[in-house]
């Protein structure tokens, strides 16, 4: 892999990127701390007083628990994002991509490049949302900053993914899908707001297949010190598991749809 | 305007050819001036007015999120049009614009030609007094061009009267009975093609190329000749030099007589645009 | 063409315009709606699940945390009760506001789909106002089938819960009122994060998912400017069956924040499309 040329299409994100920041990071680093302080401390204090909460998680408050879930989720949201829509935009709305490939970037640079970009961003917000939640008195700082780890690299597996796949696509329809039905459900059914045994016994299955749900897994038990729900290396190769094939993958589609 | 005429607006973009048919198509505020349409004010009567007018806009304004038969459907009902009396209409006038094979298509995929065609089917819905088209043929290939100028011809001849502005003096001479001529905002001249071309240029033009800079002297040579001669008028654009005469081949004679030998040498009818070159001392399209 | 063109100007007796219909030809604009789902019925749909997916996640999930918690008469109600109608309230408010931003947005510079419109005896006034009667009917089928969900998940404790469909409305005609004037302002589609960024503190701040009483007493005040909570007041108190004249005053405040974005729209829809 020349990573260079990657590195060129970094390039290009980040110049294009100096027009917009403006909305996409604000929103990016803003919605999980409008999250945080609504969901973890406002709902947090009916869910410490409810007293039902200490059988149900493993946690000091609903907050300490909540905030590492949302940091995982929060990453993998913003991967999505990035999977998706500068995909999109290269592809079709204003088509860089098709430019691109008859200079000497490969197609796999551009899925690499975006992929690089995203890793930068998704790692940006990660630490500013530690620094904030140990503000918020959710974690300590040392370990909210070992929680990014994993929950980044859930967020750069997700951007992998959704790019391999929505370069295939070419109605914008299927972002709107893409955003409902998959992302929505990931971010609120995924150990995140709330602990996977309370959903039905039949569904519980089904968390344990979310690459998600292990990266939440993983963050949880750095920011709090507790043991993960399975042993660690096993959430460790799920994710890693599905960021190879989703590299594998995305090679293959950028090249199919990127060279005729 | 007398039912079934055609009269156009002529000028170059910009002459506010587009900005005048919004205002008679009641859709900009009158800017100064009286204005009266089909006998009724723009500004207070609007509403009146735009429903007995068809309107075709420079650009094409068809609803992308809707299929062939449906945009004429669904302008038909901004109309107040009855469902049964537009069902009829608009298999007429997919007829008529031929594109009938085409009803359920989306408008997206349709060719430059096509989509203009079913513009002017749109324009039709209402079956309006006054049909406006700005700038009915830009952007579209020859073969295209002429088959709306057919369905247009079609449409005169049924009695349907025509506004139509245009920057082609070929369109304006193939669609129009009578026109204006517009620079920058004025009317310069108005009158039927014909007459226009009678009344301000010649009826043939010798035009002349010629070596780099030999086109002056050339010029000047031929202005040198007597009135009275074949040699009217002398027009020099920048790459060639335009002879006004009544007859092309005597001019052509004194061209030889004069050795003023160019490059290239072609004698064509005098048209709409060198009435408007003589007129305002520019071309129509630079 | 002629002969049948002379039937249709029978049909509709020539050319009168009737000026003095309430709503004028608006509906025209609903109908063009209507056939233009046709094609992306897909996504109206789809917009179901998205409020139902927080009904199970909040109302189930992490309803089994909380537990009870105080309603508005005081007494201890399911969270799961408390928090559907607050996210009824909310689907209303995002269904109101993206119709009448986005969707008109796009028609209006990317689809020129007024730009014809315009050509027809149809006003600019007439175009905001069926584009806010469209809003309000697409919010009035996500109302129903969100409160039908409620109720066969036990969360609607009480028949006065049907007045959550016109509450329902009321929020998407105050929220549609302002989208509509906010989409006159908007210079590119980079302004969308900005309304983003507005209606996520709403949803997450306006009593939505826990009563006030959790805030100081400082920062509550904060929250009762917000639209949005007067529409959870209201969709809370009725669907939990507690009337209360204060409801009236919730009314009021939604009914006159729509009919003060409605007036500023129409007006400047005019002014922009007329140009």
């Amino acid at each position: 892999m020349t990573t260079p040329i990657a590195l060129r299409v970094l390039e290009g994100h980040a110049r294009a990127y100096r027009h917009t920041w403006r909305g996409t990071t604000v929103g990016a680093l803003v919605r999980p701390v409008l999250f945080l302080a609504a969901i973890g401390v406002g709902l947090g204090t009916l869910v410490d007083e409810g007293g039902t909460a200490s059988r149900a998680i493993e946690a000091p408050s609903y907050l300490a628990w909540f905030a590492p879930g949302l940091l995982a989720a929060s990453l993998m949201q913003a991967g999505a994002s990035d999977g998706m829509f500068p995909i999109m935009a290269g592809m079709r709305w204003i088509g860089t991509y098709k430019s691109a490939v008859n200079s000497p970037v490969r197609p796999r640079d551009l899925f690499l490049g975006n992929l690089l970009w995203s890793s930068a961003r998704i790692a940006t917000i990660g630490v500013v949302f530690a620094v904030v939640a140990a503000a918020f008195g959710a974690m300590p700082l040392e370990r909210g900053a070992l929680a990014v780890l994993p929950a980044a690299l859930t967020g750069v597996v997700t951007c992998a993914a959704m790019s391999a796949f929505i370069v295939t696509r070419d109605s914008p329809q299927v972002l709107a899908g893409m955003n409902r039905f998959l992302i929505v459900p990931l971010f609120l059914f995924s150990g995140t707001f709330f602990p996977v045994d309370q959903l039905p016994d039949a569904v519980q299955p089904v968390v344990y297949l979310v690459p998600l749900w292990h990266g939440v897994e993983l963050t949880r038990s750095l920011a709090l010190g507790t043991e993960p729900a399975l042993a660690w290396p096993l959430h460790l190769g799920v994710v890693v598991a599905v960021g190879a094939l989703a590299l594998a993958v995305g090679a293959t589609t950028f090249s199919r749809m990127l060279r005729r | 305007m007398a039912p079934g005429e055609a009269f156009g607006f002529l000028g170059p973009n910009g002459a506010g050819k587009t900005s005048a048919m919004r205002m008679i198509g009641a859709t900009s505020p009158v800017t100064d001036g009286y204005l009266r349409v089909l006998g009724l004010d723009p500004e207070s009567e609007g509403v009146e007015l735009r429903a007995r007018l068809g309107v075709v806009p420079q650009e094409d304004t068809l609803d992308q999120d809707l299929t062939v038969a449906d945009n004429l459907f669904v302008f038909g009902r901004y109309f107040d049009l009855p469902k049964r009396v537009l069902r009829e209409r608009i298999a007429e006038l997919l007829e008529f614009v031929q594109l009938t094979e085409r009803r359920n298509a989306k408008v997206d995929p349709l060719s430059g030609g096509m989509k203009r065609r079913l513009v002017i089917a749109r324009a039709l819905i209402n079956d309006p007094e006054l049909v406006l088209l700005d700038e009915p043929t830009t952007g579209l290939d020859p073969q295209a061009r002429h088959a709306l100028w057919e369905r247009l011809y079609q449409l005169k001849r049924r009695g349907v009267t025509q506004l139509l502005t245009t920057h082609y003096m070929d369109e304006a001479e193939q669609l129009c009975d009578r026109l204006v001529i517009m620079d920058q905002g004025r009317i310069v001249a108005e009158g039927s093609p014909r007459a226009l071309i009678g009344t301000h240029v010649s009826r043939e033009v010798l035009e002349l190329r010629f070596d780099d800079g030999r086109q002056d002297d050339a010029a000047a040579t031929l202005g040198r000749l007597d009135d009275g001669g074949p040699v009217e008028r002398i027009e020099s654009l920048p790459d060639r030099l335009l002879v006004y005469t009544p007859d092309g081949d005597a001019a052509i004679r004194a061209v030889h007589e004069l050795d003023l030998d160019p490059l290239t040498l072609l004698t064509r009818r005098a048209s709409l645009e060198d009435v408007f070159l003589r007129l305002t001392g520019r071309q129509l399209i630079d | 063409m002629s002969a049948a063109s002379a039937s249709a100007q029978r049909a509709t007796g020539g050319w009168r315009i009737t000026p003095h219909r309430p709503l004028g030809r608006s509906v025209r604009l609903v109908e063009r709606n209507l056939r233009a789902m046709r094609r992306g019925w897909t996504l109206f749909v789809s917009g179901l699940f998205e409020p139902m997916f927080y009904l199970f996640a909040l109302g189930v999930g992490v309803g089994g945390l909380v537990g009870e918690v105080v309603g508005p008469e005081g007494e201890l109600i399911p969270y799961g009760v408390f928090v559907a109608p607050a996210l009824l309230a909310a689907s209303a408010m995002n269904g109101g506001t993206y119709e009448s931003t986005i969707n008109v947005f796009a028609k209006l510079k990317w689809g020129k789909v007024y730009d014809a419109v315009l050509t027809s005896p149809v006003t600019p006034r007439e175009i905001a106002v069926g584009e806010l009667i469209w809003a309000l009917m697409r919010g009035w089928v996500y109302a129903v089938s969100f409160l039908v969900i409620s109720a066969v998940l036990g969360l609607v404790p009480s028949w006065w819960g049907l007045l959550a469909l016109p509450a329902a409305s009321l929020i998407g005609f105050c929220f549609a009122g302002l989208g509509l004037m906010v989409t006159t302002f908007l210079r590119s589609w980079q302004d969308f994060d900005l309304i983003e960024l507005v209606l996520l503190p709403l949803f997450l701040f306006s009593a939505t998912f826990y009563p006030l009483e959790v805030y100081p007493e400082a920062v509550r005040w904060i929250a009762q400017v917000s639209p949005l909570y007067h529409g959870v007041e209201l969709v809370r108190g009725v669907m939990t069956g507690s009337l209360s004249w204060a409801l009236l005053g919730n009314v009021a405040v939604l009914a006159a924040l729509g009919s003060i974005g409605l007036s500023v729209a129409v007006r400047r829809f005019g002014r922009l499309l007329r140009s």
